[in-house]
């Protein structure tokens, strides 16, 4: 075919200027901004590694981080034994499938402002649901999301128990969100661990069954392994987007957002308050920048993992 | 046995699946309360209204008691219409009734909606999105069929540097995106909301493996008749691309009306506020009014969840599509 050399970049011309103009530019502004003083008025002097250094010495961004690895730490093994145990349900089931992968998977689409709000109500002291429940089963109220001692601390002082408080885990408040999270993240986990379930051959599990081999033992044996690559797809996810939650801290939290006692502060927060509270554009680049590289990290780290595991 | 087992699976479906949609339910009984209603305490799911009446001359009266006097009230008295009839009546504890009553307050989403202007927010959210996934469609398609079909120089480093791109999440870029965009007078400007998300690198990359699996043979047999490049994109590919540019579509529309911290950082002023934007400053100023939160909470999630009811098998699909590796 005839055809002019130059006819491809014509066509990839409109996403490339794109991409390159409000992906790459940003994300190499970002090393650069990191360096430099720099305000909502614009660029100020060369800073060298400032930011970096001062970044060590932060406690706020410490305590950032602390939050975050909380966050991801609850949130992901909760979301994937969940969504792993639905789907095998929902595979078992031959009717109202269609149902009931309507229900779970309806978080989804939602909003995560909207369903912030109103997880936000629902654990509010006086006349949310989550004290009403409490109340129900025979429990004393809890302050959910003003609540600023540690889940553990709060569940051995019930015994009278008293542990350090570096021990004492995330804080309720934070539960609260990890709560939403993971109820949030659900209904796609399942889908795609369906997805994956639906592509395990039946014919394994017969040979099973022939064998003598328990259901216990056949999804032990049989289903988690075959289905760890869609396992892999899902921690990979839920770990990146999990790292990233701000919606909820924004809309759930405080005031002041991230309280109490800054243990809902996460880092994707840190960054948003640092660059448009404070309007400290290079500190908050810099936090992004590490950011990126702890979710860079994770992201090759589980890759090397995968391509060790898989079956 | 095997009854009894599959009739629990059923059951535990059915716990876990009321379990994921109990927030939901609370939403929309919550909404339909009364704000009286839910300040006295009424946490549970079903709206009532609570008042006291007090019959005299044969008409009854609603009862708004201004003072506790031992055995007897003082209170204003209001007729149906909820006009002042009398006030300051003297009237004896006894006679007065507590009435509990069924009602349902659709009039808190009229109110939340014209609180503050949630039109407005619909249309900068529908705007937004629709001229986001045109973009997105477009720069995508053509993309992606340089990419699959096309011979050219630096093709696979150009697709590893997007795909690189699309690997940084959206937080680590917004501090300088915000820098850019100011250089570029385009803070608080629908350019702000658009334009970055035109180009769309999860599309290309969708289309483009979409695209390679199309028969050679179908594209040879064009080029005998004569057809040009852009002719079989638009002839050929396309036509055969119906259910992946569904996907991509769907994944457009939902990421663009649910997108947050992007708008609430790009812009400022109220007309450009978008849904999401919108209901986040109306949650501040309205914290304590939870029935006209719950109210606006739940008409901003109906359009998507209208759709979702409507298109559930091609959203379900297209979402498991995303999680199979190639």
């Amino acid at each position: 075919m005839k055809e002019n050399k130059y006819t491809p970049f014509l066509y990839i011309l409109p996403a490339f200027i794109l991409v390159f103009a409000f992906r790459f530019i940003p994300i190499m502004l970002t090393f650069i901004v990191s360096f430099f003083e720099w305000t909502i008025n614009g660029a100020g002097k060369f800073i060298g590694f400032e930011n970096y250094a001062h970044l060590i010495k932060d406690p706020d961004f410490w305590t950032s981080l602390v939050n975050t690895f909380y966050l991801v730490i609850f949130v992901v093994p909760l979301s994937i034994v969940l969504s792993l145990f639905f789907a095998a349900l929902l595979n078992q089931v031959k009717h109202l499938k269609g149902f009931f992968r309507t229900i779970y998977f309806l978080p989804f689409v939602t909003s995560l402002v909207a369903v912030s709000i109103v997880w936000k109500i629902i654990f509010n002291q006086q006349s949310g649901l989550a004290n009403f429940f409490l109340a129900k089963v025979g429990l004393g109220p809890q302050g959910w999301l003003a609540e600023s001692r540690g889940i553990f601390t709060l569940f051995f002082s019930h015994f009278g128990i008293h542990i350090p408080t570096w021990l004492g885990g995330p804080s309720l408040a934070l539960f609260c969100i990890i709560i939403l999270t993971v109820w949030k993240s659900l209904g796609y986990n399942t889908i795609i661990y369906l997805a994956g379930l639906q592509n395990i051959p039946k014919e394994m599990y017969e040979a099973a069954e022939i064998d003598g081999a328990t259901k216990t033992r056949q999804f032990f044996g049989i289903t988690i392994p075959l289905v760890s690559p869609t396992s892999f797809y899902v921690l990979l996810m839920t770990t990146i987007t999990t790292f990233q939650a701000f919606a909820q801290i924004y809309l759930m939290t405080g005031p002041p957002i991230g309280g109490p006692l800054k243990t809902t502060k996460v880092i994707v927060y840190y960054i948003y308050e640092t660059g448009f509270d404070n309007q400290n554009l290079s500190y908050a680049s810099a936090v992004a920048l590490v950011l990126f590289i702890i979710i860079l990290a994770l992201t090759l780290w589980q890759k090397r993992l995968e391509r060790n595991v898989t079956y | 046995m095997k009854w009894f087992k599959s009739g629990i699976i059923y059951i535990i479906l059915l716990a876990c699946g009321l379990s994921m949609i109990v927030p939901f339910l609370w939403m929309i009984t919550t909404s339909l309360k009364s704000q009286t209603d839910v300040n006295e305490g009424n946490v549970g799911f079903i709206p009532i209204d609570r008042y006291q009446t007090y019959t005299m001359d044969g008409k009854t009266y609603r009862v708004q008691i201004v003072l506790h006097k031992g055995s007897h009230s003082i209170a204003n008295l209001y007729d149906s219409d909820g006009n002042l009839a009398k006030e300051y009546q003297r009237i004896p504890n006894s006679k007065i009734q507590q009435v509990k009553k069924f009602k349902l307050h659709w009039e808190n989403f009229k109110t939340a909606f014209q609180k503050v202007p949630f039109a407005r927010y619909f249309i900068n959210t529908i705007y937004v999105a629709i001229i986001t996934l045109f973009g997105v469609l477009i720069t995508s398609a053509l993309a992606a069929y340089a990419f699959a079909r096309m011979q050219f120089f630096g093709r696979e480093w150009i697709f590893i540097l997007f795909i690189s791109m699309m690997m940084v999440p959206e937080p680590v870029f917004m501090i300088p995106s915000y820098i850019l965009l100011d250089k570029l007078g385009w803070i608080d400007s629908y350019n702000a909301l658009i334009i970055p998300w035109l180009a769309n690198i999860f599309t290309i990359f969708l289309f483009r493996q979409h695209f390679k699996s199309i028969p050679a043979e179908l594209f040879d047999a064009a080029a005998i008749d004569g057809c040009t490049r852009f002719g079989m994109l638009w002839r050929i590919v396309l036509p055969l691309s119906k259910p992946v540019i569904a996907t991509a579509s769907i994944f457009s529309v939902i990421g663009s009306w649910n997108s947050f911290m992007w708008p609430l950082v790009m812009t400022n002023s109220e007309e450009l506020r978008v849904l999401q934007v919108g209901l986040s400053y109306f949650s501040q100023e309205a914290s304590s009014q939870t029935t006209l939160l719950m109210a606006a909470s739940t008409f901003s999630i109906l359009p998507l969840v209208i759709l979702f009811l409507f298109a559930q098998k091609q959203i379900i699909a297209s979402a498991a599509s995303t999680g199979m590796k190639d």
